[in-house]
């Protein structure tokens, strides 16, 4: 499986790098209307064509692979390290520190993730302006997915601190910040890449989730969940399978990124 | 279990409190009132300024079964309740049945039969709709006017599927299943007395887990595919900004997935201990 796994990181790069490319590459910006070309079919300068308001599909895939695929990673990475820094102090710290955090930790896992995520979401304002709503979004993701990985790395530091290495640190007198910074952290560094490579996908499609039911990226910025709301027009389904264009790439990269961490487990 | 839920409690009931726009009143908006009714009006809702007087009022009122009423619906939550829970308890059930029956039938098919195409297809299925969000299953089951609940399944199965298949596949290479099979003994007899007894306890404990995914997936199946239940209700709430309502919601179930939970903990124990 080895091909597979090279072959999914390079179709990971090809799509990261045209979604960073997207100025470029892209024949009009995200939200320019061609109004003489509404619901156009693809044409050799609309390549997907465009949507009801004139906007071509092929930029906004570009600007929203964009959105999707560089915030996605923020948001696993604030995940991981709120990960690190709370399981890693109650697994290092251990006694009534633990308890308290696995306790949260239990709160936070028995509450389904999109139920707490729409609480959360109702809870802040919902008429915000677009760049507002993916800062949101993506924060969102990020600040309430790192209980899971919370939990296997408070197990991993607590496996760590009745370890011979730290024992022997502490015996050569470090402790402290030093003992954290230079013992504990490098130790936890495979867990915590695994938990960052698994949140991505995992964000990808909630965000998917959210934008179609309108609680995740607003119009006008374009991401990956907002570009699946076009399915709703189901009475065009047989004329415009270009409008699947989305759910396919979608589909491809959290594939890819399956595939790619199976890598990240056998390293971890 | 209770500390859990008070704690929950306390976390919903605080985020009510101090979301932006608690105690306004969109009355306070018509320009008839006199100033003095405005004032009635702030004053009415100063009650529950304090948080901790918040949530012992917000406790008490549970305690009599009264959770409030909708501030977008105007209706009693307990009715509300009332009224969309069945609705949900079908569409989840029917999808846990669903994506049980597929998940562990097929990773029971992939492990048992040996042949490397069932596994194959069955995990390329699970893998496709593994990367495929529940919103988009819907929304393509809208299209092709096919039955949304079974779209719960679909969420449910791929996650069964590769669970299921990694424990019994692991159960199948243990030593006194090889001895059963050099025995001679029937494949049904070695999965039901040898390979099913060993993974029991895991499998119980990813029943629990799974009556969450399948609340999860019940939003967007339910709002897409226009069923009435309590995934629908906690949409609207969220969009109307209803914050009484949807953290009665999550609190309910997350009460349900606790109890879930806790009863594949308990069926899961005797199992655990058998294996000591």
């Amino acid at each position: 499986m080895k091909w597979a796994r090279r072959a999914a990181m390079v179709f990971l790069a090809a799509v990261f790098a045209a979604s960073l490319l997207a100025n470029y590459l892209a024949p009009a910006s995200y939200a320019h209307q061609f109004r003489e070309l509404p619901d156009a079919p693809p044409s050799s300068q609309h390549w997907l064509g465009t949507d009801d308001l004139g906007r071509d599909r092929y930029s906004r895939l570009l600007y929203g692979t964009r959105v999707s695929l560089l915030l996605a990673p923020a948001a696993a990475l604030l995940s991981s390290l709120l990960a690190a820094a709370i399981g890693g102090a109650a697994g290092f710290l251990g006694g009534w520190v633990e308890r308290c955090v696995m306790a949260a930790t239990d709160l936070v896992l028995s509450l389904p993730w999109l139920f707490l995520l729409i609480t959360v979401r109702a809870l802040l304002p919902l008429n915000v302006p677009p760049i507002a709503s993916v800062a949101i979004t993506f924060a969102l993701l990020g600040c309430l997915g790192w209980a899971a990985a919370a939990r296997v790395v408070c197990a991993d530091a607590r496996a760590l601190r009745g370890s011979g290495v730290i024992l022997l640190a502490r015996a050569s007198g470090s402790g402290g910040l030093r003992l954290l910074c230079r013992h504990v952290v490098p130790n936890l560094k495979p867990v915590l890449l695994a938990q960052f490579w698994i949140s991505i996908p995992v964000f990808i499609l909630t965000e998917a989730n959210l934008s179609i039911l309108g609680l995740g990226v607003a119009e006008p910025l374009p991401s990956w969940g907002s570009l699946l709301r076009e399915l709703e027009n189901f009475s065009t389904f047989s004329a415009q399978p270009w409008l699947f264009a989305p759910l396919i790439l979608l589909v491809a990269t959290v594939s890819c990124f399956h595939l790619a961490l199976a890598k990240r487990e056998d390293w971890a | 279990m209770l500390a859990v839920l008070m704690l929950g409690g306390l976390l919903g009931a605080t985020l009510v409190r101090l979301a932006p726009g608690y105690g306004t009143d969109e009355e306070e908006l018509d320009s008839r009132l006199s100033q003095q009714s405005i004032e009635a009006l702030r004053k009415a809702q100063d009650r529950d300024e304090n948080l901790a007087r918040f949530y012992a009022h917000y406790l008490a009122r549970l305690a009599r079964g009264d959770l409030g009423e909708s501030r977008t619906l105007h209706e009693p939550v307990r009715q509300l309740l009332a009224e969309r829970f069945p609705e949900t308890l079908k569409s989840v059930g029917l999808g846990l049945a669903l994506g049980w029956a597929a998940g562990l039938g097929l990773a029971i098919m992939a492990v048992m039969s040996r042949r490397g195409i069932a596994d194959l297809a069955a995990g390329l299925a699970a893998s496709v709709l593994l990367c495929i969000p529940a919103a988009v299953l819907a929304l393509l089951f809208v299209i092709v006017q096919a039955p949304g609940r079974l779209v719960i399944g679909l969420i449910v199965f791929p996650n069964i599927f590769y669970y299921a298949r990694n424990l019994l596949a692991r159960a199948a290479t243990m030593p006194h299943v090889l001895t059963a099979r050099a025995k001679g003994l029937g494949s049904l007899r070695v999965l039901l007395r040898h390979i099913l007894p060993v993974a029991a306890p895991q499998l119980l404990a990813l029943a629990g887990v799974s009556v969450s995914l399948a609340f999860t997936a019940a939003i967007p199946v339910e709002v897409l595919c226009d069923l009435p239940g309590i995934g629908q209700l906690a949409w609207k709430a969220a969009m109307g900004r209803d914050l009484a309502l949807l953290v009665n919601l999550t609190m309910i179930v997350t009460l349900i997935t606790l109890v879930a939970n806790s009863a594949a903990d308990l069926a899961a124990r005797p199992e655990r201990m058998g294996e000591a």
